[in-house]
């Protein structure tokens, strides 16, 4: 087993590494998927896979239905048509015979502890302290082919996690108390808790301050090279440029393009996808 | 960007000092080239050597030093105004509620511990205990209800609410206790058969303490179920949300992430509940219950004192409420940890600070200034 990928190798080095090791994990298929509200259709017929390891960087025109396919993912937002796979099985249905049957609450709950997600407004819960937050879901949480933790292990886990995004010794404090760039790390490590194939970043860093952005960004770059599938949705372009293996342009609920970083930033080949750009990306941008 | 700048800014009204405010004025005096290359150095030291032959040091020192100044809090007279006319508003009333001769104290004094009012005391608590409780977990599964998915539960859920609310609280109970005269028998058992688990007389089961529980307890029930489902109602959507999407079951979000936060909404409402229900038990005077009020009733239409015995319950009921304001006061702290940065002081710490603020003021607040 090689084991730990080096923090300074690049991100595309290491997610060759992690994806050849970790071969069946965190594929996600999303297939012609459709969803209206009202009479507004925010996804007409997405189709987009991710590599096990890989990352997506989803950008775009806000309204142009990126966060909602993210809620889809996690069946946060059930779809009207098309279906989300991952690793093979159908998110929120079960395949019996010729029939598709609605998954039970449980066995949705299940799947998602696959699948972490942070959001814009980190949604913390207040009342509990950064280490209640991150220990609540993997001691009562049905899990997928894991046991739930026991109270001490919970803990254990929930001081290592905090430990990796730099917070172990605000492991008391309640959310109030954090600044937002802190309120983000701990909502990753809670994501974290749960040891999901996949993470789902949902604006991770739109409602910090300019300069708590990067902490929160580090921390990410850093579960790039992790091996577990990324799904982010952000508007830091250099950011994505940095992480990303593939960049989705998305626009009025189509994804207009999709490309590695080098291609969609330097040579986009919608006349949309360029426009967005130039009005997105500063000159100054190449640093 | 700041650290650079606070030096200049603190060390220039210090000329005295050499040591720290000589470095950074001279540097662009001095025009060591490299040195100079930060942005923020320039900006703030460039008037300084301009200023320094003329007047202008002077004029800074006088406008930035302020640390050797005494600090005099804004005064309100009125506020001492306001606070004469109501004291002595207040010891009128109390004058005349000291002299006033009919007002009976003495026959106040001899009743309030007396052990039939102790007594009816004691079955006001249970019955507000009682109901209170049950209530509240009914109410709080009405709430559920009410929010669930199912079109069934919603429905039950808002027809219990609507029956009990409109109608008065004084014919439910008496419903409840007349219920042996509409059906006579109660019995648990398969409908239209003859199989029968139970069976009993409804006037043995239904007691006066039975349908006074019963009748409070429904009732409140109905009204809390509206106090918690607002509550819940507060609570972000993002909350629910982050906890499903965290796999957290059902029963668990309801009661780990959401009422503890929805608690600080229901809270004030819910004692207000309480309080009315400690009240709102006078009202089973008329199942001939033995109750604060009904002992105080059946005494007075025996001795005729009528205004003292009324005082008896009302000191009685309002030694109740004070104690549940108190308890309030600190269940309500309790549920605002996480909501505010620091918890609120309670009235002890509010004291102690008070005692220890007005004694030596000018030190503590120049520490609290040196400290910004």
């Amino acid at each position: 087993m090689s084991t730990s990928v080096l923090p300074a190798a690049g991100a595309h080095e290491a997610l060759e590494t992690t994806a050849a090791r970790e071969s069946t994990r965190g594929l996600v298929e999303i297939t012609k998927v459709r969803k209206s509200f009202g009479a507004t259709e925010v996804l007409k017929g997405i189709s987009l896979t991710v590599e096990p390891g890989g990352v997506a960087v989803i950008v775009g025109p806000s309204g142009s239905g990126k966060s909602t396919l993210l809620r889809t993912i996690n069946h946060l937002e059930k779809v009207d048509a098309g279906f989300i796979a991952i690793d093979g099985t159908l998110v929120g249905y079960e395949v019996r015979g010729r029939k598709l049957h609605e998954l039970r609450e449980k066995e949705i709950l299940r799947q998602r502890t696959e699948i972490g997600m942070v959001f814009q407004n980190f949604n913390l819960f207040p009342h509990l302290t950064a280490l209640e937050n991150v220990t609540e879901a993997p001691v009562v949480a049905p899990r997928a082919g894991k046991p739930r933790l026991s109270k001490a292990e919970a803990l254990e886990r929930g001081l290592e996690l905090l430990d990796r995004v730099g917070l172990k010794d605000r492991a008391g404090a309640y959310p109030r108390q954090l600044s937002g760039g802190q309120q983000q790390r701990v909502a990753i490590a809670r994501a974290l808790a749960l040891d999901p194939k996949i993470l789902l970043f949902d604006e991770p860093t739109s409602a910090l301050d300019p300069e708590l952005v990067n902490e929160v960004l580090d921390v990410i770059r850093e579960l790039a090279n992790s091996g577990t599938t990324l799904i982010i949705v952000t508007h830091e372009m250099g950011f994505a440029r940095d992480v990303a293996d593939t960049v989705v342009f998305m626009d009025q609920g189509q994804i207009v393009e999709q490309d590695t970083p080098e291609k969609i930033f330097t040579n986009p080949q919608e006349d949309r996808t360029r426009s967005f750009f130039s009005k997105v990306i500063e000159p100054a941008f190449n640093i | 960007m700041s650290s650079t700048a606070t030096p200049v800014a603190q060390s220039a009204p210090e000329p005295a000092s050499p040591g720290a405010g000589t470095t950074p004025d001279t540097t662009p005096a001095g025009s060591s080239g490299p040195a100079v290359l930060e942005h923020d150095v320039p900006e703030p030291a460039a008037p300084t050597p301009a200023d320094q032959p003329g007047t202008g040091s002077t004029a800074r020192k006088a406008a930035t030093d302020y640390a050797d100044y005494r600090l005099v809090p804004a005064r309100h007279p009125w506020r001492w105004v306001g606070t004469a006319v109501v004291a002595f508003g207040v010891a009128g009333i109390a004058w005349s509620l000291a002299t006033n001769p009919r007002w009976e104290w003495g026959v106040v004094a001899q009743w309030f511990t007396a052990q039939s009012i102790v007594n009816g005391l004691l079955e006001t608590l249970k019955l507000t205990a009682i109901s209170g409780a049950l209530g509240f977990i009914l109410g709080f599964i009405l709430a559920l209800m009410r929010l669930s998915a199912s079109p069934l539960l919603v429905s039950v859920s808002w027809t219990f609410s609507w029956i009990f609310r409109s109608t008065p609280l004084l014919v439910q109970m008496l419903l409840w206790y007349n219920l042996g005269y509409l059906y006579e028998k109660i019995s648990l058992g398969l409908p239209f058969t003859d199989v029968r688990f139970f069976e009993a007389q409804t006037t043995t089961l239904i007691s006066q303490f039975a349908a006074a529980v019963l009748g409070l307890t429904l009732n409140q029930a109905a009204y809390s179920a509206e106090i918690i489902r607002g509550g819940i109602l507060s609570v972000d959507q993002g909350q629910l949300e982050a906890a499903a999407a965290l796999g957290i079951p059902a029963w668990r979000r309801s009661t780990r992430i959401v009422l503890p936060q929805a608690m600080r909404a229901i809270l004030p409402t819910a004692f207000n509940e309480v309080i009315g229900l400690v009240k709102g038990t006078s009202i089973v005077y008329v199942l001939a219950y033995s109750e604060l009020f009904y002992t105080v009733q059946v005494i007075y239409n025996r001795t005729q004192q009528v205004l003292p015995l009324l005082l008896v319950a009302t000191l009685w009921y309002i030694v109740i409420t004070s104690v549940l304001s108190v308890f309030q006061y600190y269940i309500e702290r309790h549920y605002s940890k996480g909501a505010v940065r620091t918890l609120p002081l309670t009235p002890l710490q509010k004291a102690r600070k008070f005692l220890a603020t007005h004694a030596p003021a000018t030190r503590e607040t120049t520490q609290e200034r040196g400290t910004r």
